[in-house]
């Protein structure tokens, strides 16, 4: 049966059907909808691991008792994960462990961008490339074999255009995969060094099997055209340079883009008069077939940033004026995204930015704070540097005799997943930052999934739920506060205690994400026209129900108000009324 | 090369977009065709700019959509259809819906929105359909979140499939209680949308 599916989608379909019983998981765009989707089979244990490198292991566990197992992180976590990774390529598996890197060019919700392909030689493990939904379908069974043939785990990886394209994809049963046997074998699995140094040589002889294999491996294929233009390219990269040069081409395609096929490499260039390297990001590929030194052009032409596509091709390689802009002149304001009306974040960064603070953030929604009007953001580096930098930064000034502090701002689900290090390096260490976690009870920015502080699971189970101020505590933070979001005064009186307190302090800001399903309705708040003297304060919190024209005046969108009530906190003239029924909850 | 027809959904976050564009695909794998769609999750849905690329044909390669190559473009918002009219081939259709949502920025007074939209578009479109989507959704289903099928209705009537595919692909889509609201606005936009 077909079915129109995304890349993710389609690895999460490939993972059920070639019998993966085990899956893990940090959500993180474009990689969250893979675990999303094996979440329903009831033949997979699926978990929302706390961070990227607790999923590898979780995954690596899983694989030693025998399962069919993936993991799935975005390329940033990768690098959270690169750790247990590159031991993991010593140790070998057991049950198939398939590790999906999905990376972004472009960087559409991402801090950098990365070529994650380099992690395969860097970390001497195999790695396959899909070009379509149904090729990411299929390499998880390929990626499973070989996982096992060759005791490895296999890095498939994809990029934002793989994971969120959808194409047709032909569906199967799923083949029932029992656990593999597992044996004790401190050889193999305890890396200690006199271990890991005879590992050491298998992982080499292993890297040239694979070249070997890679040579006839059927995914990676030679399609003759005119041979006067030869292109070798993988990934996405394979369909834009496809859909420029059609059949005036010959193409090397390659799926196993690590080891490469040396011998068909050869072949194909001996087949063709020019050589081109067509590919994303990188010279990886170029790169690697400089050095059999094959001549080839690639980055000379291709652009080495950012997202690849038939229009950028047909310009550098054709020339020619780009298609005339029929808007040219014309005024298109820009539209970027905005904390949700009645975000729980907005308060507390609008009293952040009240109090002038130096304000170190994190990743997540709250990233979106430091556009104006709040601008109360000043960094965003990677997930858990809120804690760190707000700690670095009030111990240099404290060493040299200032009293500064800075404010790291976290959310709950970050918090679990790399803010607790830090925390604990500021209490060990004698800091005296001031850490805010905007809980809002779940991770929001990736669509809703639970977190170690819910209560739930992935499978929707009840389970413990870790509150954030009993483990601030525990780690010794003796000054703890808790305020509800949407109450200014309270926000604001006690992010003031905070800056003012001898030591490390915490405040956790709690509202639950106004997108939840199931919230209390707060009712709606309105703009009593009499009132409202048009001064325009409501509209420093930014928020996008709030509708100001071109008169002056200002109306509230019944339809997108969550009733926070916040405007009605910054109104000094109380034109701001509760509409209707609602609770304040 | 065998033909690929080209389209364009664009809007802004929350409006539907993505539904409607379950609907197309849904009609597309029906009539047989090979399909490729393309959408950028991620901060495009806290209120930003959306857009999805549909292409379908014998065979389909590249996801994305070239500039000045679009048969057709669906616009949910008219600053959205200006943003995009790059991307529509000088004989192509656009049907826009007649609404202004405001940006952060105009919100902010840091930036003016083009309320002449519709005039420019009238001038650089041959084949324009203007569709006031929301008060068609109000006035034949009483509910102005339909507005997406309304729209969706209005641009199906362009791609000379079949009306039961279509019946049967809303059906399919949209919550079992909405059933004949949507298809209710389907058909207000099939009116509206003339050839």
């Amino acid at each position: 049966m077909k079915k129109l599916l995304s890349g993710d989608e389609a690895i999460a379909r490939g993972a059920y059907e070639y019998g993966a019983t085990f899956a893990t998981a940090y959500p993180g765009t474009p990689s969250t909808e893979i675990l999303e989707n094996l979440i329903p089979y009831k033949e997979i244990y699926a978990e929302w691991s706390p961070n990227e490198k607790v999923a590898l292991e979780v995954a690596l566990g899983a694989s030693l008792a025998g399962a069919r197992t993936i993991v799935s992180m975005k390329h940033v976590g990768l690098n959270v994960a690169a750790d247990p990774l590159f031991t993991a390529a010593y140790t070998g598996v057991n049950g198939g462990l398939v590790v999906v890197s999905a990376d972004e060019p472009s960087l559409h919700s991402s801090q950098n961008e990365q070529d994650n392909r380099n992690i395969a030689p860097f970390a001497k493990i195999p790695m396959l490339e899909p070009s379509d939904s149904q090729e990411a379908k299929d390499l998880v069974g390929e990626a499973f074999r070989i996982s096992e043939e060759f005791d490895t785990p296999v890095l498939l990886r994809i990029t934002t255009r793989i994971a969120h394209a959808k194409g047709l994809v032909e569906c199967h049963e799923r083949q029932e995969v029992p656990l593999k046997e597992y044996k004790k074998d401190a050889a193999k699995y305890c890396m200690v060094p006199a271990n890991a140094m005879k590992r050491r040589v298998f992982v080499e002889e292993r890297t040239r099997r694979l070249a070997e294999f890679g040579e006839t491996f059927p995914w990676s294929r030679i399609e003759w055209g005119d041979k006067a233009v030869g292109i070798i390219t993988s990934g996405i990269s394979y369909q834009y340079a496809k859909e420029v040069f059609g059949d005036k081409a010959s193409y090397l395609k390659l799926t196993l883009t690590w080891p490469l096929p040396e011998k068909l490499i050869r072949e194909f260039a001996a087949g063709v008069e020019k050589l081109y390297v067509i590919e994303e990001l990188d010279p990886f590929l170029e790169t690697h077939i400089k050095a059999l030194g094959i001549p080839v052009v690639g980055k000379d032409i291709v652009p080495n940033m950012y997202e690849l596509s038939a229009d950028i091709l047909r310009q550098k390689f054709f020339g020619g004026a780009p298609a005339p802009n029929p808007v040219a002149g014309v005024n298109v304001p820009p539209r970027p995204p905005v904390l949700c009306a009645g975000c729980p974040h907005r308060p507390v960064f609008y009293i952040l930015k009240k109090l002038r603070v130096p304000v170190m953030g994190d990743i997540g929604c709250y990233g979106l704070g430091l556009q104006p009007p709040l601008e109360a953001v000043d960094t965003t580096v990677c997930m858990g540097a809120s804690v760190g930098m707000a700690h670095g930064f009030q111990k240099a000034s404290a060493w040299s005799g200032l009293s500064r502090k800075a404010v790291g701002v976290i959310g709950d689900s970050t918090f679990f997943h790399g803010g607790m290090p830090g925390l604990a390096d500021m209490v060990f260490n004698k800091g005296g930052g001031v850490l805010v976690v905007l809980d809002n009870r779940t991770t929001a920015m990736t669509g809703h999934q639970p977190h170690p502080g819910t209560g739930i699971t992935a499978k929707g189970e009840p389970t413990e739920e870790i509150k954030i101020e009993d483990v601030v505590r525990a780690m010794g933070v003796k000054d703890v506060a808790i305020v509800d979001s949407y109450d200014l005064k309270a926000v604001e009186t006690a992010l003031r205690h905070a800056l003012e307190f001898d030591g490390p302090s915490v405040v956790i800001c709690r509202r639950a994400c106004a997108l939840l399903k199931g919230l209390p309705n707060l009712g709606k708040a309105v703009i009593n026209q009499e009132k409202c003297t048009q001064c325009h304060a409501c509209l420093r919190t930014g928020c996008p129900a709030l509708v100001s024209h071109p008169d002056g005046s200002v109306t509230i969108d019944p339809n997108a108000c969550n009733g926070c009530f916040v405007c009605g906190q910054v109104c000094a003239f109380g034109a701001i009324e509760k509409a209707g029924g609602g609770e304040r909850g | 090369m065998a033909k690929v027809t080209n389209v364009l959904l664009v809007g802004v976050g929350g409006q539907g977009t993505i539904l409607a564009t379950r609907v197309l695909a849904g009609v597309l794998m029906q009539e047989g065709y090979d399909v490729k769609m393309s959408e950028v999750h991620g901060m495009s849905q806290r209120g930003g700019s959306v857009v999805t690329f549909v292409r379908y044909g014998d065979k389909v390669n590249s996801p994305l959509v070239e500039k000045a190559t679009a048969d057709l473009i669906l616009a949910f918002e008219k600053l959205e259809a200006l943003r995009y009219l790059p991307y529509l081939k000088p004989e192509g259709t656009l049907v826009v819906n007649d609404l202004a949502i405001l940006p952060a920025p105009v919100l902010l007074g840091k930036a003016e929105y083009p309320y002449n939209a519709l005039d420019i578009l009238g001038q650089k479109v041959k084949d324009l359909v203007v569709v006031d989507a929301a008060k068609l959704a109000e006035e034949k289903t009483g509910n102005a979140r339909t507005q997406n099928i309304v729209l969706l209705g209005a641009l199906a009537k362009r791609l000379g499939i079949a009306p039961g595919t279509w019946e049967k692909a809303v059906s399919e889509n949209v919550p079992p209680q909405t059933v004949d609201a949507n298809l209710k606005a389907f058909w207000a936009g099939w009116d509206r949308g003339q050839v």
